[in-house]
């Protein structure tokens, strides 16, 4: 698989997941400054990593969502190329207009970074293969403005479709308000396009791909997405 | 000749915060009157917080050096080898002053000044640590600073994308008006590529980078180099403003410079900015500096020398470049979207020139305003001591399991959770252990080394005897190193003291540093760096002596380490060092009897040393994964912590005879580790112990989900789980009453 992230100025987590890519994936992603034009030839995958691009000033991702490389972006997507954003990157996708919906700042008003369970809705994407139906998994979450909302048509709509991603939930898999942690609605973590191509997420599989370092339930997501470029 | 407006009176020269005899001391090296930017000048050289001038002396006397240690204190941060070629550079510094007068952009500059302390050495941060000190959960402001100062460092810390991985918070009714917010930086270095602030060859350009200047935090290190009054809230202009994307911006862009070879000698604007900086960066290669202050970027239109001289306007950089380097240096910065000025040169008339719009405004000699900075021998006198306590002497005022459960859930005591929480702990992905341990743990790159981070000090004891608290401070940090496992190497110390023309206060500093000292050099734990923040008083009211010690220790391999929950049920839990049941300024005696008094628990290094070595090398062969320090809170309070950190319960053996159960399970005697093991394992270590003469009790054993103490009903960890966790968050609701000392 080919791989690339973008690098945004105020960029951080750019390095977190190249290293999951490299170690979950096999996948040495190309990094690309954001100031380019153009998307490595033949790039199956682009991430837009977490971090605080320019600063979240405006908005969180509102900046980055017009730089340079995010045309070249819009048009892998539109050629059904695979698109993941984590976190800031989630609320780039957001802007960008490739997903619907926007990231409100978290219920509590606080930044939170915690271990946080998430439930895999399906299974059947080139994101989550390697997961199994409805599986739980520990993943961890980072962020001041990460609580999901959308009118009521969008989301009855990202429901309908089967275009939720993961939902934030206890370690039983069950919705409840304390495991909700900024507030989302349907506890929605994480989305689709409607071609199911790109995807964008608040927590942070990347940071969890290793025993020694809170567990790999993060690894499934980048073994996937490797997996579907060898089906493919 | 310079053209001299305004005349420099006596007032103004008070205002400058230079007594008339350092003023005196001035004229007679420059041989004519100062202008007012030269006032300026030597004003911020010369305050306290720039030139240690009460702390120099004694500070000289701390051990600094060993076969690991690669920079002492006198560079931005220190550096230890670590092995592989490897360095860790670090250091931790205060922002009292303007934290609390502008809590957010107080903490978040503070936490802005280390990083870029730790960067500008060519380290890439790694991880930042912080300990912070409030004034009693009772006063009006202490909410409001909790919350904009952990708010602050997040902010900060979470955008530049630095994990903040420990630290320690604190109440005390002492920090009322003057509270404490030291943070640390650590930072990962190849040992062959380190920038170091000394300036080499006559005519290399002076570069300035990074963001614009601005009228922002002028005369801050004259601000912290003074006590607090009534009117301290008309200072908040002179807190600066933190920009952490700019600073991230600047440190990509800094190590990609450093990468390009461009780099002579680099020097963070810090404290007093341009001034500071640029005579540091002649003074250390005996070069001469002119500036030419028309090109230096400024936010605002009509800024002054003297105001651009002393603006501590936030993530700027001065550094000296190879000349042939400059348009690759300058491409570089343009691409980073970051300010590229050439502002001077470096000469060789060891002159601090400064022009402003064509004209001379400042010709001072570079070297003495560094050396020939005031120096004092300030009198002191030693504290009376408190008396020894004897546990006798201390009737419990309630049961053992309710004392437990005050202590458990007391301000001190209690889950902070509600403020790592905010802190981005994980990013990086080799935060190996997270807050709640006893050191945080941190792999390098893909590992299989490690480093651990730990910040400690307990005010109290430095307040009943400063040479046993400095002793206490230090052991402290070397022992929650050990008890993951850790090889302790090198500290940095912040200390926060009052004010030090006053006798008892600088009898506090010259105490903690002599215990300070005595334990770096029994413990071969050597200080590389630090910060001296005096002046720590509000309305003559100063707060507990607070030397916090950073301590960085390494894993050779990073897998093999120690945490602090119970594991399994059926492990025998011992405790590993001698208990005198010493309650004397204890949590129990504080927080459960009401009383602040006696000598705090002596500290034998020798026994320190070899308990700590014998757990150590327990961890390090593998035998022994569940360890923690006993500290604050004493034998109940660990076996509390383990309890809930592991989510198994315990029940414990009878108390021995002889001893007050209540001193026994509360008694902050020092060099002591809880540890649990299956039993064959604990036999084998009890053997061994026995043999290293280090002393090893069994106290139970591990299971089920309460915590037995004898003679004491049962408490369920919900319960114990639900007190600890729920102080801070229901005090930051504000709903909140309980009282901390």
């Amino acid at each position: 698989m080919k791989s690339a992230v973008v690098i945004f100025p105020g960029s951080n987590r750019e390095r977190d997941v190249a290293r999951a890519l490299k170690d979950a994936a096999g996948s040495t992603p190309a990094m690309l400054w954001h100031g380019e034009q153009a998307l490595p030839s033949g790039t199956d995958l682009v991430v837009l990593p977490g971090g605080f691009s320019y600063g979240d000033y405006l908005r969180c991702g509102a900046i980055a969502a017009r730089a340079p490389i995010m045309d070249a972006v819009r048009a892998h997507a539109a050629r059904g190329g695979l698109v993941l954003g984590i976190c800031n990157g989630f609320q780039i996708l957001c802007e960008s207009q490739l997903l619907p919906g926007v990231l409100m700042r978290n219920a509590q008003l606080r930044f939170v970074c915690r271990r946080q369970h998430l439930r895999v809705e399906r299974n059947d994407t080139a994101f989550t293969g390697r997961y199994l139906p409805g599986a739980v998994i520990d993943v961890c979450v980072a962020h001041g403005e990460g609580s999901y909302a959308a009118d009521t048509d969008t989301i009855h709509r990202l429901e309908s479709e089967g275009r939720v991603a993961f939902r934030y939930c206890d370690a039983a898999g069950e919705l409840t308000p304390a495991s909700n942690c900024n507030g989302s609605v349907n506890a929605i973590a994480g989305i689709y396009s409607q071609g199911g191509n790109v995807l964008g997420l608040m927590p942070h599989p990347e940071n969890l791909i290793d025993d020694l370092v809170g567990g790999t339930d993060g690894r499934g997501l980048f073994e996937s997405l490797a997996e579907a470029r060898r089906a493919a | 000749m310079i053209a001299n407006a305004p005349k420099i009176t006596p007032e103004l020269v008070a205002e400058h915060g230079l007594k008339p005899d350092e003023y005196e001391r001035f004229l007679a090296l420059i041989g004519r009157e100062p202008t007012i930017t030269e006032l300026g000048i030597v004003s911020a050289m010369w305050n306290e917080h720039c030139s240690y001038k009460s702390s120099r002396l004694h500070l000289r006397n701390l051990p600094t050096k060993a076969p690991w240690v690669i920079q002492g204190p006198g560079e931005n941060a220190g550096i230890i080898d670590i092995g592989d070629g490897d360095a860790i550079a670090f250091k931790m510094e205060s922002h009292n002053h303007p934290s609390f007068i502008e809590p957010y952009q107080g903490a978040t500059t503070g936490v802005g000044g280390i990083l870029r302390d730790v960067f500008t050495m060519g380290a890439r941060p790694i991880a930042a640590l912080n300990a912070l000190r409030f004034g009693s959960p009772d006063h009006p402001r202490t909410r409001h600073l909790v919350s904009g100062v952990v708010a602050g460092i997040g902010g900060y810390g979470n955008s530049f994308g630095v994990p903040t991985v420990g630290g320690a918070v604190g109440f005390h009714t002492r920090y009322d008006g003057n509270i404490l917010v030291n943070a640390m930086a650590v930072g990962l270095v190849r040992s062959d590529r380190i920038f170091y602030a000394t300036a080499t060859g006559v005519g290399n350009p002076i570069v300035y980078l990074g963001s614009k200047t601005g009228r922002d935090g002028i005369h801050g290190a004259t601000m912290a180099s003074a006590e607090f009054d009534q009117n301290s809230e008309e200072k908040r202009p002179t807190v600066q403003v933190g920009d952490p994307f700019a600073e991230k911006l600047l440190l990509e862009a800094c190590l990609e410079l450093m990468d390009s070879g461009a780099v002579i000698a680099i020097q963070d604007m810090g404290a007093a900015g341009l001034t500071c900086s640029a005579v540091e960066m002649g003074a250390k290669g005996d070069l001469g500096v002119e500036l030419d202050l028309d090109a230096v970027p400024c936010r605002e239109e009509g800024m002054s020398a003297y105001e651009m001289m002393l603006s501590e306007s936030q993530e700027r950089m001065l550094m000296v470049l190879k000349p042939e380097k400059r348009d690759e240096a300058e491409a570089i910065f343009r691409k980073w979207g970051l300010d590229f000025a050439v502002v001077g040169r470096t000469t060789d008339t060891l002159r601090f020139v400064v022009k402003h719009g064509g004209e001379v405004v400042a010709d001072l000699p570079i070297k003495e305003l560094g050396d020939e900075a005031p120096l004092y021998d300030r009198p002191y006198i030693s504290n009376t001591f408190e008396p020894v306590l004897t546990a006798a002497e201390v009737a419990a005022p309630m049961s053992n399991g309710a004392a437990l459960l005050e202590l458990i859930g007391s301000p001190d005591l209690g889950s902070k959770r509600w403020v790592w929480e905010q802190y981005d702990h994980l990013i990086l992905g080799n935060t190996v252990q997270t807050p709640g341990g006893d050191a945080a743990i941190v792999r390098i790159e893909d590992g299989p080394k490690g480093i651990t981070l730990t910040t400690d000090v307990t005010p109290r004891y430095c307040e009943a005897d400063p040479v046993e608290g400095g002793r206490q401070a230090v052991a402290e940090a070397w022992r929650n190193i050990t008890a993951v496992g850790g090889r302790p190497l090198a500290i940095t110390d912040n200390l926060n003291f009052g004010n030090p023309e006053k006798p008892e206060i600088m009898g506090q500093f010259v105490g903690c540093l002599r215990g300070i000292g005595e334990a770096c050099r029994a413990l071969d734990f050597p200080v590389v760096s630090g910060n001296v923040s005096l002046y720590n008083e509000t309305q003559g009211r100063s707060i507990l002596p607070t030397p916090t010690i950073g301590g960085v220790g390494v894993l050779d391999d990073v897998a093999v380490h120690a945490t602090v929950g119970f594991r399994r049920s059926g492990d025998v839990i011992a405790l590993v060092g001698d208990t005198a049941g010493w309650l004397g300024q204890s949590c129990y005696l504080r927080d459960v009897c009401g009383r602040e008094a006696g000598a705090p628990p002596p500290v034998d290094l020798a026994v320190e040393r070899r308990n700590g070595d014998f757990v150590r090398g327990l961890i390090q062969a593998g035998r022994l994964a569940t360890v923690h320090d006993c500290s604050d809170g004493g034998l109940a309070v660990a076996l509390a912590e383990m309890a809930l950190a592991g989510a198994v319960g315990a029940t414990l053996d009878p108390l021995p005879e002889g001893l007050a159960a209540h001193a026994f399970l509360f008694g902050e005697d020092q060099a002591r580790y809880v540890i649990a093991a299956a039993p064959e394992t604990m036999e084998a270590i009890m053997a061994e112990a026995a043999h290293a003469q280090v002393p090893v009790r069994r106290l139970g054993v591990t299971g089920g989900d309460v915590l037995a103490l004898p003679g004491e009903a049962p408490l369920a960890l919900a319960e114990l789980r639900e007190r600890h966790e729920s102080w801070l968050p229901t005090y930051m609701a504000g709903q909140g009453h309980l009282t901390a000392a």
